[in-house]
């Protein structure tokens, strides 16, 4: 087993370089004075951290687009049922401290006149409870669309049609007010969580190191699942699915699995991702949202798991350049980055790195193995 | 007018006495009113070998569909062991009741390795909750190793399968049929695009395989299938036309008729 985990060397370089730079950037805001050179600011911090929940989403949608060929368009959804699971926790927690001052309830509950607490707020006050949800609602959500989708073999572009037309839908209900989530505004105005404030710096290098470090374990967990036998079955369905059947195998099954791994990653991105930017409404749902975070996954190099995460933040970190710098041109920078990956780098910048040195040393390898 | 007035010479009149592994009865399936099969059936007892041939659109691969489940017949009842039904089961079901089947295009695992590919055919539980496991046991270990020197693969065991040649993907699917250990191997067009000496060996090697194994071969290769020694059935319009030795079913005038030209 810990032969399959290490087993890949770009997903250890990955994980390991992860976790360092969480490390070593903590290290420059926390302890190195704000006069010093290589101090980081709170918000380099933060930028960081969005990156690194932006890239266990990669991550989870790497998983089942590059190993089960199941190309989801929506898993925005998971990342938001997550983000709000998450949102709705820290809502609980500002108690009377809201601007109307109501003991229990949210401020846009007490301004929709709502007299008692929705009965699936409840339990959102206890941390354990809303943890629980952040990995059981996408989980669940899941789950039922996986078996209702598989069992009737439903796959390729249909498959991810519909799972543009699920994201679709949930921010359309989301955006309702009578849905209880706050409308378009969505839950805002968070003060704490696990009872440090928010607003404090230690409390946000924490939230980045905290990403930081589930980047590194889903890495771990998708990098054990793909080298075990049930990767390789998924890979098998990926390539040959009718094949795989004849073989006995039932390919719903597996792909569900995977389907139901990949949605809770992407919960705890979202719940990671909440409390960093202060904010969650019905946007995250946006299927232009869901799409971006594919592309990201198509320029690191589908499949790779490494890729998933060098390709959230290689094309992240360029949108925050782009949008300060050109902020008009930054869609039209995405399009045509999809395009050039598609066309030149089908493996993405992962396949071009791992390809240089095969191409240095073609010469000699051939010499050494005669055919 | 009895049923077995209009069914051709060879087929069945009366249900089967002795014990059948297969007994296909009155298959008909229809695509878009094109009738691919046609109240096909066929017996084939433990333990036989059978060669079906007949020209394209004769329903070859259609009845292969029919057994292992990937088309459901129209009418027609088809039994495997004289008890399982397969026209209500779903393929994975049917490949565990121990139908295995190679596909006329060399279906392989093309990312994966040789052994990978073997791995995954090798009897076993096939359950997802149950493929959380790492490596091999040293038993699966030497039943892969024993299944590809059969088929001459072993020194390629470390490539990916997508590299290998036509040839050599149709016997690695060889070997996953065998390491599936199915009671029954339905292998469709075994030999097309393989030299005459790979020919040979794949002949001599489903010889070997109808040892334990009932088999069910079908080919347009009419040197391959006299080299494999046992009875054929040749299909034509989705019926059977003719059935026996190769002799006769090869001096059958209607055969030659439809089939081999004169």
């Amino acid at each position: 087993m810990l032969r399959a985990l290490i087993g890949d060397r770009a997903v250890v370089a990955v994980a390991g370089f992860v976790l360092a730079g969480a490390i070593v950037i903590a290290f420059a805001n926390q302890a190195l004075p704000p006069t010093h050179d290589l101090h980081a600011s709170i918000f380099a911090v933060g930028l960081i951290g969005k990156y690194l929940c932006f890239a266990l989403l990669a991550l989870a949608i790497d998983l089942v687009w590059g190993y089960a060929g199941i190309l989801s368009l929506g898993h925005g959804v998971f990342w938001g049922l997550g983000g709000y699971a998450m949102g709705m926790h820290l809502m609980r927690l500002i108690g009377p401290r809201g601007v109307y001052g109501h003991p229990v309830l949210p401020d846009f509950m007490v301004f929709l006149n709502w007299t008692e607490l929705p009965w699936y707020w409840r339990g959102f006050d206890q941390v354990w409870f809303a943890l629980l949800m952040v990995v059981l609602v996408p989980s669940v959500f899941a789950f039922v669309f996986g078996w209702l989708a598989f069992r009737s073999r439903v796959s390729g572009v249909y498959l991810s049609i519909i799972t543009q037309a699920l994201t679709y839908a949930t921010m359309l209900a989301f955006f309702r007010n009578d849905m209880g989530f706050g409308g378009n505004n969505g839950l805002t105005d968070f003060r704490e969580l696990f009872g440090f404030s928010l607003r404090d710096d230690g409390m946000r290098v924490g939230l980045m190191l905290a990403s930081a470090l589930a980047v590194v374990l889903g890495l771990a967990l998708c990098r054990l699942m793909v080298a075990s036998r049930f990767g390789k079955v998924l890979i098998a369905v990926r390539d040959a699915e009718s094949r795989v059947r004849f073989l006995g195998y039932r390919p719903e099954a597996y792909k569900l699995a995977a389907l139901v791994v990949s949605a809770a990653l992407a919960g705890i991105a979202g719940a990671l991702y909440v409390p960093q930017v202060g904010i969650i409404n019905p946007s995250e749902f946006a299927p232009t949202f869901s799409i971006e975070a594919v592309i990201w996954v198509a320029v690191g190099g589908r499949g790779t798991l490494a890729g998933a995460v060098v390709g959230a933040v290689l094309v992240n970190a360029l949108k925050s350049w782009f949008t300060t710098a050109m902020p008009d041109l930054w869609l039209f920078a995405l399009g045509g980055l999809f395009i050039l990956v598609t066309l030149l780098m089908p493996k993405g910048v992962l396949g071009l790195i791992s390809s240089l040195p095969a191409a240095f040393l073609r010469r000699g390898v051939i010499a050494a193995h005669p055919a | 007018m009895t049923e077995a007035a209009v069914l051709p010479s060879g087929a069945l009149a009366d249900p089967p006495q002795a014990p059948t592994l297969l007994y296909l009865d009155g298959i008909t399936v229809s695509f878009d009113g094109f009738r691919a099969l046609d109240s096909l059936s066929l017996i084939l007892a433990p333990g036989d070998m059978r060669a079906v041939i007949g020209p394209n659109g004769a329903g070859k691969t259609t009845m292969m569909d029919v057994i292992t489940g990937k088309t459901r017949p129209d009418s027609g009842r088809a039994l495997f062991r004289d008890e399982h039904d397969l026209t209500r089961l779903d393929e994975a079901a049917i490949a565990e009741l121990g139908i295995g089947r190679k596909f006329q295009k060399p279906t392989v695992f093309e990312t994966q390795t040789v052994w990978t590919n073997v791995l995954l055919a090798l009897a076993g539980d096939r359950r997802a909750r149950h493929a959380f496991r790492f490596g091999e046991t040293a038993e699966e270990r030497e039943r892969i190793a024993a299944v590809l020197a059969t088929v001459r693969l072993l020194e390629h065991r470390h490539r990916l399968a997508g590299g290998l040649s036509h040839g050599q993907k149709q016997w690695l699917e060889i070997a996953m049929l065998l390491a599936q250990d199915p009671e029954l191997l339905l292998v469709d067009e075994p030999v097309a695009g393989m030299t005459d000496a790979e020919t040979e060996q794949t002949a001599e090697l489903l010889v070997a395989i109808n040892r334990d194994h009932s088999v069910i071969v079908v080919e347009h290769d009419m040197h391959f299938v006299r080299a494999l020694g046992c009875r054929v059935t040749c299909l034509h319009e989705g019926r059977v036309l003719a059935e026996g030795s190769i002799d006769r079913v090869s001096n059958d005038p209607r055969v030659i008729e439809v089939y081999l030209g004169r």
